[in-house]
């Protein structure tokens, strides 16, 4: 296997998609608005994509699971932003408000 | 060189997913995911796999942004001003940086199996091969999640006649 770089150590990789699926359950948990979770789901997605392919290129490049992982993740991730999209349009077209916390009927 | 090229990515990566979370703005918010997701696509490359860098440019930066632009443009309220976060973004910010902690620590307890640090290349052909041969099946399977996420869209965002 020919090789690209031999400087940057796995820790960082992994320290960072860390860092972003953290910043990620953050925006979920804190954002208020239906269409900016999803963005914040998109980043979590995205983080456990570069684990993936950084752990599919540093370990077991012969094997490359890591990166057919990351193509369906991609290809679900796209799938699911659709999907969500129109559910938050449904809800905004019979409440009037795209704001999780105003969309408490259904709360006792 | 590429120590310095992975320390950008990684500043536009982390600059722009704070923006999506912390910035007041929605349509900003939006367009610093899409430096984000570049920033994901750069990595990539750093990480030779080209095709996954093409893939996440192409999905990502043209199809799931400009969705969710849309789908901001049609859900705005008119009165904002209000925050843009929940009452309990205190305990989410605990819970953020409390799954940073539990990362910091896993990853220096635990020996990573490898020989080398070395980034070798996945040879681009034998990816369109496994896709084909060995992971036949999930990619069949995964053009049935598309074609029932689209019209499941369709179905769900849908107006009848006489409906408002």
């Amino acid at each position: 296997m020919e090789t690209v770089a031999q400087d940057i150590p796995l820790e960082h990789f992994i320290m960072l998609s860390g860092v972003l699926f953290s910043i990620g359950v953050y925006g979920v948990l804190a954002r208020r608005n239906a269409v900016l979770i999803l963005m914040s789901v998109e980043l979590m997605l995205n983080a456990v994509s570069i684990n993936m392919v950084a752990f599919a290129v540093y370990t077991a490049p012969t094997l490359f699971i890591g990166v057919i992982f990351a193509i369906f993740v991609i290809t679900v991730a796209a799938a699911e932003v659709g999907l969500a999209l129109a559910i938050v349009l449904r809800v905004f077209r019979n409440r009037g408000t795209a704001n999780v916390d105003e969309v408490n009927t259904l709360r006792w | 060189m590429t120590q310095a090229f992975f320390y950008i990515m990684a500043a536009l990566i982390v600059g722009g997913a704070l923006g999506v979370v912390l910035v007041r703005s929605t349509v900003y918010a939006a367009l610093l995911l899409i430096v984000s997701l570049m920033g994901v696509a750069g990595l990539y490359i750093l990480l030779a796999s080209e095709f996954l860098a093409l893939v996440q440019v192409l999905i990502y930066g043209g199809a799931v942004t400009v969705l969710l632009l849309f789908a901001l443009m049609l859900t705005r309220v008119r009165d904002l001003g209000e925050s843009p976060n929940g009452a309990q973004w205190p305990f989410a910010a605990l819970t953020g940086v409390a799954l940073i902690a539990a990362f910091a620590v896993m990853m220096s307890e635990t020996t990573w199996p490898r020989d080398t640090n070395e980034i070798s290349v996945v040879p681009f052909t034998s990816i369109g091969d496994a896709l084909f041969n060995r992971w036949a099946v999930p990619f069949e399977i995964a053009s049935g999640v598309l074609l029932v996420a689209l019209v499941g869209a369709v179905v769900i965002a849908m107006q009848e006649e006489g409906e408002a």
